[in-house]
């Protein structure tokens, strides 16, 4: 990325004034080096949301931000439907509600350790992964709708975990505004059989040690030490939302010139709020939300199920479930005033500050978790949010590394077997349907997480809790 | 004039899909199968079921999206890999013929599915060489 078009503001903070069509500045949240290291389409994309109707300050992207369609992965926008704004389907992205969740276990290291491969075993034979894989839970339409409209309380009501995790979730596990009636029967048929399923690529369940802790008094409030055992469960809404994504990015690429919207790029896909599109798309995409929500709290179930086979005492409790790839109605303050804006967030976590009532009561003192994910051999870590990231991004962090490296290059580059072994010898057992997949999904093809996160904590987004390393990770 | 042929060019996190013959329809089959290509191997697929689908766009290169988009949509649905492909357009109008069987784990090794094909670096062309290219970037 040529640094010469930003205005340094920090040193974790990058700035492009408006040129052109943009209505708004970018800002680009990042250490010099992440910065430069940025693929330059990242600037084209961020400038491009800039110029859709009724953006609100600012075009942001997180410190992981990277090549994405229409926005970049690690994008954050917030449109304003009072002054003509849009709500964009290519700025939420093909995996509605994609995200991660953490669970504490009750287990040490030493507790896991001899029993590793068992419990990677064990994990891989009830977890269905990779492609074509499908669940246990086979849904009929009406089952459809009603998972549609309940998210994880409708999987917590058919038994899949309890009341106690719903609390957990972001939205209390169920997004309000969901309308089953406006996702496809193509949508519903692709998402059957794949409730309580992992998924491909850089999806995974994880288990994890607590390998150091940054901040104590909030990893207290999240119930992690050093030397715990954690699971985490990376995957999205599936068919159901890849198909929702397909199907309106068409329908808005098509709709945009009927509301005289110019798209730089067709993949900026969107409409107005407060037309009969945005609307339909809303409540189509709440329910993919909610698919998102009841796949991660089926996969829950298997897991905890998977553990109790081998560690009877262990006790797999909700840390916290959020989303990266959503849009959301949420207030904020503009100017002095409070205002409902749609804040959409694609790659990014939101990353709210202490005292927000939406958070539950447990951690409402010290800010929501932020659950950034790591990639095989990698890192993950645990962050909270903090007031002044409320003044950054609308609340709003990184959710990954983002890859460095194409996954041609990486198939180039490594063998599966070659990685599943070196990861071996470093003490984490890998199981994955595919060698190739395992390839693609190579640790070195990522950026370097620390660096993400070290970038996010500097530069006021959120505070850096804990370190997470994995021992055990089932890939998709 | 070369055989029609299919490759993939990279993309940052995922992968583009090139499909180049004589005719359109045959540029449009090769961007199939190199959609085929990102999931697992074609040859290890046999062609043993038939499935037709059908779409229609406003121009060509939303025709490519929705012909790769039915593909990723049978696949998904059927649980199938898919291995040969035969397309005839008329304006609008695709019909498309899809071979392959139901996918086994083991033996196709599998090592992404495709959640959609995109507009980014959406192309339909004639080359310098007169060919067509129909080409775009598969969201994995």
């Amino acid at each position: 990325m040529d640094l010469s078009r930003f205005t340094k503001v920090s040193d974790y903070e990058w700035r492009v004034e408006p040129f052109g069509k943009m209505r708004v500045p970018a800002v680009i949240y990042a250490s010099e080096a992440l910065l430069r290291e940025m693929d330059e389409k990242v600037f084209e994309q961020v400038t491009n949301v800039a110029t859709l109707p009724g953006i609100v300050k600012a075009s942001y992207a997180m410190p992981d931000a990277h090549w994405g369609y229409g926005f970049p992965i690690g994008g954050v926008a917030a449109f304003d439907p009072e002054a003509g704004g849009v709500v964009s389907a290519g700025g939420v992205g093909f995996d509605i509600s994609c995200g991660v969740r953490t669970l504490t276990t009750g287990l040490t290291v030493a507790d896991v350790e001899p029993m590793k491969k068992a419990l990677a075993d064990i994990l891989f034979a009830r977890i269905p992964a990779g492609v074509g894989s499908t669940g246990s839970v086979h849904l009929s339409m009406e089952e459809m709708d009603a998972m549609l409209e309940g998210g994880a309380r409708w999987a917590v009501s058919r038994g899949f975990g309890t009341e106690a995790d719903l609390e957990r979730i972001e939205e209390r596990g169920m997004m309000a505004g969901a309308r089953p009636e406006e996702v496809s029967q193509q949508a519903k048929k692709r998402q059957r059989d794949e409730v309580g399923t992992l998924g491909s690529g850089n999806h995974y369940l994880e288990v994890q040690r607590v390998a150091e802790i940054y901040h104590p008094h909030i990893a207290a409030a999240f119930g992690l030490k050093v030397g715990d055992v954690v699971v985490s469960i990376h995957c999205g809404s599936r068919g159901l939302g890849h198909q929702i994504g397909t199907e309106f990015l068409r329908s808005m690429a098509l709709a945009a010139k009927e509301y005289g919207i110019e798209l730089p790029d067709r993949e900026l896909a969107c409409a107005p709020i407060r037309s009969d599109i945005g609307q339909r798309y809303l409540g189509a995409m709440r329910a993919a939300i909610n698919c998102a929500l009841a796949n991660r709290q089926v996969i829950t179930h298997l897991a905890r199920e998977a553990f109790a086979t081998l560690f009877p005492q262990a006790r797999l409790d909700l840390i916290y479930d959020v989303s990266h790839n959503t849009c959301k109605v949420e207030e904020h303050e503009v100017d002095g005033r409070s205002r409902k804006l749609y804040v959409h967030r694609k790659g990014a976590t939101r990353a709210f500050g202490p005292g927000r009532p939406d958070l539950p009561e447990a951690f409402r003192h010290v800010g929501q978790p932020v659950l950034i994910g790591g990639s095989m051999g990698t890192a993950s870590y645990v962050l909270a949010g903090r007031e002044e990231s409320e003044h950054h991004a609308w609340g709003s962090a990184c959710h990954g590394a983002g890859r460095s490296m194409s996954r041609i290059q990486a198939t180039k580059r490594w063998r599966g077997r070659d990685i599943i072994e070196a990861l071996a010898v470093r003490g984490i057992e890998i199981r994955a349907p595919s060698l190739r997949g395992v390839a693609e999904e190579a640790p070195g093809a990522y950026k370097d997480v620390s660096a993400v996160v070290d970038a996010a904590d500097r530069a006021g987004l959120a505070h850096k809790v804990a370190k997470l390393t994995p021992l055990v990770c089932i890939k998709g | 004039m070369p055989e029609a042929r299919w490759e993939h060019f990279t993309h940052g996190a995922d992968i583009g899909v090139r499909g180049i013959g004589p005719t359109l329809e045959a540029a449009f089959e090769q961007a199939a199968l190199a959609l085929a290509a990102v999931i697992c191997d074609p040859a290890r697929v046999a062609r043993k079921d038939s499935v037709e689908v059908a779409v229609s766009a406003p121009d060509v290169e939303l025709l490519l999206v929705d012909w790769l988009n039915a593909i990723v949509y049978e696949m998904a649905t059927r649980h199938m890999v898919f291995s040969g492909f035969q397309v005839a357009i008329s304006g609008e109008q695709l019909a498309g013929t899809l071979w392959g069987e139901t996918v086994d784990v083991v033996r196709h090794q599998p090592a992404v599915e495709v959640k959609g094909a995109t507009y980014t670096e959406l192309k339909v062309y004639r080359n310098a060489q007169g060919e067509w290219v129909a080409q775009c970037v598969v969201d994995v």
